[in-house]
């Protein structure tokens, strides 16, 4: 085993200027060919750590040993020589340029002075063809898909001679097709002797592709093991240190006065392609609704519409009883009375350079007792966002920290404390959970539990099935812009049915459905 | 009002158009390389400043032409330099630098004129050269064509060729590919293991080199002398043809053809009894109203609201 060994990282500690201790004396130990998960929650040190290997950051002590021999990664440059290549989860991508220019960018062919382009797509072509990985060599990066951009990614890493790939979370902007097919991907490249780091926090995708896993535990190694020899729910005892209960007990729905009314409402997206074809529901008190579907059915245009960010081009919307005016704005949404954890937190949900009370009042800062006679009173800023961070258990120091220094599961519980403290009757939750660790998964979701508990209607868009039938009272599945089906007794179906609906190989009828 | 257009549209005001967009045009594509590496160079007033007073002085000290191209030339480009310098190793504010070098320039320019010449205004008593004209022979002779191309100041030549030039490189070349990928997400660059800080400061530099032939054209070859300030706002001008031709270097020509005719037109204007004020404010009124066009367009042909998560689209298989 020990000659079979490609890496080794030996006591790496990580601590930031700031006091911030990322790595406590951490050990991995990777074999060659093999696809090793590295399982945390957020804020775990898993990140951390193959920055460290990839030479984004420097460990403050360590040593790393990659092929049998001491390396100095002082630079992703050098990372790259040794052969190491990382797939980020924010791509690394030139967005106008073409597949094949990305992938040959800094190593340009060349013809005379000019870049020899045939030569490109032809090295392009061979490469894609010899690790499986096809790729649209001659579209540009912006036109392609999420799965194809990561695909580029990969083969990226592999015409630089990596050897070893840390993948960073590389599912959590995958539909599920597209995993599927990434995980072929992977398999693939290690029959070819390529050993695979894949950083993630989902446990039924260790047990899936994983051949080990290494688990990490805030800041520290938990242990390494044979994925086959470990339960999920072993897993996830290492992961948090505890039982994660990811069953949520609650009364049966007691729903009361419509709050929210979707009348025949209607989009089509700049492609021409009608995301939205006439959907009709309503939201009433004291219920959760899920929203379930494939990625890219309409879920994205519908909260957009109703949470005011785009127009819509036909159809009505009642909120509170308020009719919603065609052309809107986020803020008279919110005026009557809708709250909505957005599904890109950075994107929507926050403002990554203001403080974490900055952020919980940025939906308020002009009411009192935030601010008087148009002067904010920061000493109740404050307070108020040291409150919420005990009532959310937000982990850091003080309401001041940047929320730009929190890991994403305590960014989305500064949106959650946010959204749930705005007293709106409506809440559109978008993705709540998505990409955050299992603790700060389960807090978020019984608290929308408690948001129905307390007469509120909630609108919970989810890619997580298990989360949908857990948390909903009631289910609508979206297909390519209808609504296909209306479960009213989520506890009688499973992920199987909710599936045979989403991918359109069953529809209800309108009986069937019954009132939306 | 007959008069008047006879004047604007004869082949003599053509020929002037193309000496007037001259400077604008090496601006420009100047603007446009600094602009493709995400570092807006909005120093090219200043550098075109120096870079034609440099050349009147070197001239006028040495009495070598090549002397004083190849010092304006420099001096042009370490300008650059130090802007490069500034926002990428200092990591100062881009612009706040530029300003910071275009008033240098401008006050500079008149201190060390005033110490070399004793006069604050002009070079007037500096004896400079000039960059001569040149005749291209047999089209020289043609009528309308030869006035059209023939005779033109060899930098103006030199401009013409660089349009091409910058676009070959720009969308042909290794350099151009790297200056492209380090504007538009230098982390990318990075990751790759291009520097983006060397290809930004390759990038500035060219784009100053551009900016100083400008300069030098100026002083040498519009006139022979060097006044204050005598950039007029080219500089400026030039950063708003790069808007109007984004970052193709032959959209940028049509750009800067358009101003540098706008600003022909305001000369022609001037011996009609039109007051002055108003046909010297012609150019910066008509850069005004077109880039409020084009903005407005702009805003327009993406006003239909996108959905903003990228990942919407449908899910092929």
């Amino acid at each position: 085993m020990a000659d079979n060994c490609i890496l080794e990282m030996k006591n790496i500690w990580k601590i930031y200027p700031n006091g911030v201790v990322a790595n406590k004396d951490m050990n991995l130990k990777v074999n060659k060919g093999e696809i090793h998960a590295l399982l945390g929650e957020n804020g775990a040190g898993k990140s951390t750590l193959m920055k460290i290997l990839f030479g984004i950051e420097q460990p403050t002590k360590g040593e790393i040993i990659y092929e049998g021999r001491q390396v100095d990664i002082s630079s992703p440059h050098k990372a790259i020589e040794y052969g190491i290549g990382m797939v980020h989860q924010h791509f690394m991508l030139v967005p106008s340029l073409t597949v094949a220019e990305n992938i040959i960018l800094g190593m340009e062919p060349k013809k005379g002075l000019s870049i020899d382009i045939d030569q490109a797509y032809r090295f392009v072509q061979e490469q894609s063809d010899l690790f499986g990985l096809p790729v649209p060599s001659k579209e540009k990066v912006k036109d392609i898909s999420v799965g194809m951009k990561q695909r580029v990614e990969i083969i990226k890493t592999l015409v630089r001679g990596a050897n070893l790939i840390i993948l960073d979370e590389p599912t959590a902007v995958l539909t599920p097709q597209e995993t599927v097919d990434l995980f072929n991907a992977l398999k693939n490249l290690t029959e070819k002797g390529k050993t695979i780091i894949f950083i993630t926090h989902k446990l039924n995708e260790v047990k899936e592709i994983a051949d080990r896993i290494t688990v990490t535990r805030r800041g520290r190694v938990v242990g390494t093991a044979d994925v086959k020899d470990i339960s999920e729910i072993e897993m996830s005892k290492m992961m948090v240190g505890r039982d994660v209960d990811i069953r949520i007990e609650k009364e049966p729905a007691q729903s009361g006065e419509k709050l929210m009314e979707i009348n025949d409402l209607e989009f089509t997206r700049t492609d021409g392609v009608k995301s939205l074809k006439g959907i009709s529901f309503s939201l009433r008190e004291g219920e959760i609704l899920g929203v379930a579907g494939v990625e890219g059915n309409g879920q994205t245009e519908l909260v957009q519409i109703i949470t005011g960010i785009i127009p819509r081009e036909k159809g009505r919307i009642k909120l509170n009883q308020v009719e919603l005016p065609k052309i809107t704005d986020p803020g008279f949404c919110r005026d009557a009375g809708l709250s909505h954890i957005p599904s890109d937190r950075m994107e929507r949900g926050v403002a990554a350079d203001s403080t974490i009370a900055e952020n919980i009042i940025s939906d308020r800062f002009k009411k009192v007792p935030f601010s008087k006679n148009g002067v904010i009173k920061w000493k109740e800023v404050y307070g108020f966002g040291e409150e919420m961070i005990k009532e959310f258990d937000i982990r850091t120091d003080s309401a001041r920290t940047e929320i730009k220094m929190l890991s994403g599961g305590n960014i989305q519980k500064v949106v959650v404390a946010r959204e749930f403290t705005a007293h709106s009757k409506i809440t559109i939750a978008d993705q709540p959970t998505r990409g955050i660790d299992v603790a700060a998964a389960d807090f978020i979701r019984r608290r929308l539990v408690k948001e129905r508990e307390n007469n509120l209607g909630v609108l919970l868009v989810s890619a997580d099935l298990t989360e949908l039938l857990e948390v909903a009272d009631r289910i609508i599945v979206l297909f390519k812009g209808e609504i296909v089906a209306h479960f009213k007794e989520v506890k009688q179906i499973n992920e199987t049915v909710l599936g045979e609906y989403m991918l359109g190989i069953k529809r209800m009828s309108s009986e069937e459905m019954g009132d939306l | 009002m007959n008069e008047m257009f006879q004047g604007i549209l004869s082949w003599d005001f053509i020929a002037s158009g193309i000496r007037v967009t001259t400077p604008i045009l090496l601006a420009a594509l100047g603007a446009l390389i600094a602009e493709s590496a995400g570092t807006p160079n909005i120093a090219l007033e200043g550098i075109m400043l120096i870079s034609a007073f440099i050349g009147v002085i070197v001239s006028g000290f040495t009495g070598s032409l090549w002397l004083a191209i190849i010092f304006g030339v420099i001096v042009g480009t370490l300008m650059a330099a130090i802007l490069a310098y500034f926002a990428l190793k200092l990591k100062t504010d881009i612009i706040l630098a530029a300003i910071a070098l275009n008033i240098f320039a401008s006050g500079g320019t008149i201190f060390f004129l005033a110490m070399l010449t004793g006069d604050k205004g002009s070079s007037a008593s500096v004896n400079s050269l000039l960059i001569p004209n040149v005749t291209i022979p047999i089209i020289d002779k043609i009528p309308i064509l030869g006035d059209i191309l023939s005779g033109h100041h060899s930098i103006t030549y030199v401009a013409i060729v660089l349009i091409f030039v910058v676009q070959y490189m720009m969308y042909k070349t290794p350099l151009g590919l790297r200056i492209r990928a380090v504007g538009e997400n230098p982390d990318a660059a990075e990751s790759v293991g291009i520097s983006v800080v060397k290809t930004r400061f390759i990038a500035l530099m060219l784009s100053g080199f551009l900016a100083s032939l400008g300069g030098l054209f100026l002083s040498m070859g519009y006139v022979s002398w060097f006044a204050r300030d005598m950039t007029a706002g080219r500089g400026w001008i030039a950063l708003a043809a790069q808007a109007l031709g984004g970052l193709n270097a032959f959209g940028v020509a049509a750009g800067s053809f358009l101003f540098g005719f706008t600003e022909a037109v305001s000369y022609s204007l001037q011996i009609f009894d039109i007051p002055y004020e108003f046909t010297q404010s012609l150019p910066f009124i008509i850069t005004i109203i077109v880039l409020g066009i084009y903005a407005w367009r702009k805003v327009k042909a993406s006003g239909k609201l996108n959905v903003s998560n990228s990942s919407v689209g449908p899910t092929e298989k």
